[in-house]
């Protein structure tokens, strides 16, 4: 084994403290370390995106990290997405349209679509696509994705007003 | 107890609804469990060591310093899977495919695996395996394969299907013949008659999960295994018997599956887990990565065709022949013959001949890649329907009318078709305001038909009652998309109770009898009738049951809307009792109810579709843009809305991308050259329009419900339609698939067309 490195971070509002090899990606320690199997792989290179989850904010692919490089940082994975027992309205809106099949890519499309939603509360069409061109999708085509993101920006711009 | 399974035209009330999936919540919140989300205490992780060569002699494999890495607790070879398959040829093929035996046969074929405490050991352990190969001459083309200089790659392989069959081993593995009608006669009757060639290139499945499972294999020989599959009962057949296990003391259990579409049919690394723990003593988890997966598993055919097709001026076709060849991969396959069976499906030809040949090449085991097979032909034969429709100058989705396969038409494989949907289909388009949307510059439209025979085969399900009245239902097949709302709507409907009040779930083998796998888009079309024959026996123990409370005859009993009376004006004083306040007594009436259902499901309807595609071709770069594309397929009955649609714009997807981009790329020395998502290129959001979809419900006389299956059916028609709108937007036919921007650029240069002349389909 590897060198390891302690690494204190918080993940969905929780500190969490794990023992990390150098050359661990942040993927599998949130998968084996964590527990937080919601954050899945598909490719391991940065090019399907079911790994997504937030950093500090930002959208990245946690295969994409290495464990150690989320000390003292912020994430947010799919699991975090839930407020007091409450699906975000991009979960509820997901299952409302359909919007996923097998389900595997769905972790990753929510956490991508909220970090668009966050930046962004009114979307073109075109700006979702692009959006979501990170995350692959193999079953649904993305028609009842995108459709589901756009029903989540009118619901959550109808929250505000 | 018999049941009918003929349409009966029943009205609906619960399907045909779009209700909230059971499994929803845990998809969008991550706790879905899938394949490489389970673990076991002690678990080791499992590596496997793959061929760097597309073909070559194995003649030492040295083990030694892996075995003595602190850490390793097993390494395997082929040695440690001997070969138990007793001359079944097909599983013999399954095993070498699992492991290589003493050859190596295409770049990635698995070599050695080992199992370890962590990734870091299994991945050092691997570099320390030495092997030493004798590098062979290879082939990955199928029509290099076919020529007699080629490479034999097995020295058992004499074509079959040729008389006299040959004595010497050569690369094609089979050929097939089928057809009806005089075939010479037929294209002598033509005022045309035109040729064409295509070819397409192997694509994956490329399902998002890759294959992952935890197996664990006791002292005792009892074993588990978690497993992403589409189907559980075959992989537990076909491991158990590489392995010498009994099928009853080992039990699979099918994780959620993060995408299959045929990929997931076929056992690849999962007798290899086992084995690892059998020898270790421990579980074992083993995933594959991206590149294994790409190179290792499921492709579909690469394939070469030749279409010929006669017609009179009056558009009625006199004559069609199709020449395909299929490379299977390493081993020999079935794919030529699908290709026969499916090619000239969508049309009542009188006088049609097709011809398949499989082919053996240095590439990955061909794998089933939904509507396996059909894509390839379909895009030759729904190419030449423009070409010929051209020439004669008739409108294509006339020309595809005129001679469109209705009821009582003979299929190419010889049945006589019963009510189908592609005339409805056909038509469906010609009236679709899409057909009207105007084109622009180098902007055109395509359309092209789709045929899918759907299977059905051996199905049981449990319905078992509870006290308080709720419902659970036991499924064998897997849930790919949805399948658990359907049948849990379908076991209301049929209860006369709430969808909520039902909750399915996927059994393990241990649980619920033999299920064929989950393939042919039979999931919904057998589990759909298992489910309700199952829930009509339990219909009859709560007659049973309330005949008992109300003290009548049980024939008096009769059952509607989840209710049971007594009919009889001498029992018009009686209470009538739900199926909820049955539930409630069955401690005193007989105890448990339930409904079982064990059948072979026959009768399978036939899927057809009709897709419109338009298309951008931009005349400087040879990039396709989809503007816009349309799904008309016939579901029989759509049980679910949502998730038909869901099938049809999956597919289709699916079609594009193979018709676009997809392609496995392999270079002078075998090896692929794009094992991964960034190099093999699916479509993502940005490359898609909305994909409008029409379902059509053409009742499939051979169910209760009239269900179709829907799967596959849909990615059959996007290579032509794409290759029929790129020619509409530049004039130029496109004849090798996937049509990619350099392609087409070449196409266009070839042809002498420059941005400038490129006008309006």
């Amino acid at each position: 084994m590897s060198e390891a490195v302690l690494v204190s971070t918080t993940v969905n509002g929780d500190v969490v403290e794990f023992a990390c090899p150098t050359d661990e990606v942040l993927l599998d320690s949130l998968r084996d370390r964590v527990g937080l199997t919601g954050v899945k792989e598909g490719c391991g290179t940065g090019d399907c995106g079911a790994c997504s989850i937030t950093l500090d904010g930002q959208l990245v692919c946690s295969c994409l990290v290495l464990g150690v490089e989320a000390d003292g940082r912020d994430i947010t994975t799919v699991e975090g997405l839930t407020e007091d027992g409450e699906l975000h309205p991009l979960q509820q809106k997901f299952i409302d349209h359909a919007a996923l099949q097998c389900g595997v890519c769905t972790p990753g499309f929510l956490v991508a679509a909220k970090a668009l939603l966050d930046r962004n509360p009114n979307p073109t069409e075109t700006e979702i696509r692009y959006a979501l061109a990170g995350n692959l999708c193999r079953c649904t085509g993305y028609d009842k994705i995108v459709r589901a993101v756009q029903a989540s920006a009118k619901e959550l711009n109808k929250a505000r007003r | 107890m018999p049941h009918d399974n003929s349409y009966t035209g029943q009205e609906f009330k619960v399907v045909g609804n779009r209700f909230a999936r059971p499994d929803g919540v845990d998809k969008v919140t991550g706790r879905a469990r899938y394949g490489a989300d389970a673990s076991a205490p002690g678990q080791l992780v499992a590596r496997v060591l793959r061929s760097p060569h597309a073909h070559a002699k194995i003649t030492k494999i040295d083990t030694a310093k892996a075995e003595r890495l602190s850490g390793v607790k097993a390494v395997i070879t082929s040695d440690d899977l001997p070969d138990l398959t007793g001359g079944d040829r097909g599983m013999a093929d399954i095993l070498e495919n699992c492991m290589a035996r003493g050859r190596a046969l295409y770049d990635g074929h698995a070599v050695a695996a080992v199992a370890a405490v962590d990734e870091q050991t299994a991945r050092k352990a691997l570099k320390l395996i030495k092997v030493t190969y004798e590098v062979l001459p290879h082939v990955t083309d199928v029509d290099e394969a076919m020529k007699p200089e080629a490479p034999v790659i097995h020295d058992w392989v004499f074509t079959g299907g040729v008389n006299p069959q040959p004595t010497k081993p050569c690369n094609v593995a089979n050929r097939t013949e089928m057809g009806h009608g005089d075939v010479d006669a037929g294209f002598a009757q033509a005022d045309v008659v035109i040729e064409r060639s295509y070819k397409t290139e192997q694509t994956h499945q490329g399902y998002i999960e890759p294959h992952a499972c935890l197996a664990s294999v006791n002292s005792d020989g009892s074993a588990e295994m978690w497993v992403t599959t589409q189907g559980p009962f075959s992989y537990r057949t076909v491991c158990a018997s590489l392995l010498g296990m009994d099928l009853a003391k080992l039990k699979v259990t099918s994780s959620e599956i993060g995408g299959g579409f045929g990929g997931k049919t076929h056992v690849w690394a999962e007798p290899l887990a086992l084995a690892l723990s059998r020898k270790a003593n421990r579980p074992v988890k083993l995933v594959m990565t991206r590149d294994e997966v790409f190179r290792a598993t499921g492709p579909t055919a690469s394939t070469s065709i030749d279409v010929k097709v006669g017609a009179k001026k009056n558009g009625e076709i006199t004559a069609a022949e199709l020449e395909l060849r299929y490379q299977g991969g390493a081993f020999p396959g079935i794919w030529g013959m699908l290709g026969c069976m499916t090619g000239f499906a969508c049309y009542d030809i009188a006088n049609q001949r097709s011809v398949g040949w499989d082919v053996i090449v240095n590439r990955p085991k061909v794998a089933a890649y939904r509507a396996p097979s059909a894509p390839m032909a379909a895009y030759a034969v729904e190419s030449i329907m423009d070409v010929v429709a051209e020439e004669i100058g008739m409108d294509p989705v006339d020309f595809r009318l005129k001679n469109v396969a209705k009821e009582g038409a003979q299929a190419p494989y010889g049945p006589i078709y019963g009510p189908i949907g592609i005339e409805s289909a056909l038509n469906a388009v010609k009236e679709n305001p899409h057909m009207k949307v105007k084109l622009k510059k180098n902007q055109g439209r395509g359309v092209a038909c789709g045929f899918w025979f759907n299977i059905g085969g051996q199905t049981c399900v449990d319905l078992n009652i509870g006290t308080d009245g709720s419902v659970n239902l036991a499924v064998g097949t897997v849930d790919v998309g949805g399948a658990r709302s359907s049948m849990g709507m379908i076991a209301a409907e049929e209860l006369g109770i709430d969808y909520e009040d039902v909750k399915v779930h996927v059994a393990d083998t241990a649980s619920l009898g033999h299920n064929d796998t989950t393939e042919g888009s039979r999931g919904t079309f057998s589990s759909g009738m298992a489910t309700i024959f199952a829930a009509r026996d339990a219909i009859e123990v709560l007659k049973e049951r309330a005949a008992q409370m109300l003290d009548v005859p049980k024939e008096s009993i009769q059952w509607e809307n989840g209710t049971a009376s007594a009919t009889g004006a001498e029992n018009s004083n009686l209470p009538t009792l739900t199926l909820k306040e049955i539930a409630a007594k069955s401690h005193n009436t007989g105890g448990p109810i339930a409904g079982h259902n064990e059948v072979t499901a026959d009768g399978a309807g036939m899927g057809f579709a009709a897709h419109i595609c338009d298309v951008e071709v931009d005349p400087e770069t040879g990039l396709t843009k989809i503007l816009k594309y349309t799904v008309v397929q016939d579901a029989g009955k759509a049980i679910h809305p949502d998730y038909v649609e869901g099938q049809f714009q999956g597919a289709a997807a699916q079609g594009i991308g193979w018709a676009l981009n997809e392609e496995y790329v392999y270079g002078e020395d075998g090896r692929l050259q794009n094992p991964g998502f960034l190099d093999y290129r699916i479509p993502v959001c940005s490359d898609l329009p909305f994909i409008d979809t029409m379902i059509l419900e053409i009742p499939n006389p051979n169910h209760p419900y009239g269900i179709r299956g829907v799967g596959e059916t849909s990615i059959v028609p996007p290579l032509g339609a794409v290759g029929n709108a790129i020619a509409n937007a530049t004039g130029v036919r496109m004849n090798h698939a996937p049509m990619s921007p350099i392609r087409v650029l070449e196409a266009l240069d070839r042809a002498g067309v420059s941005g400038d002349q490129v006008s309006a389909g």
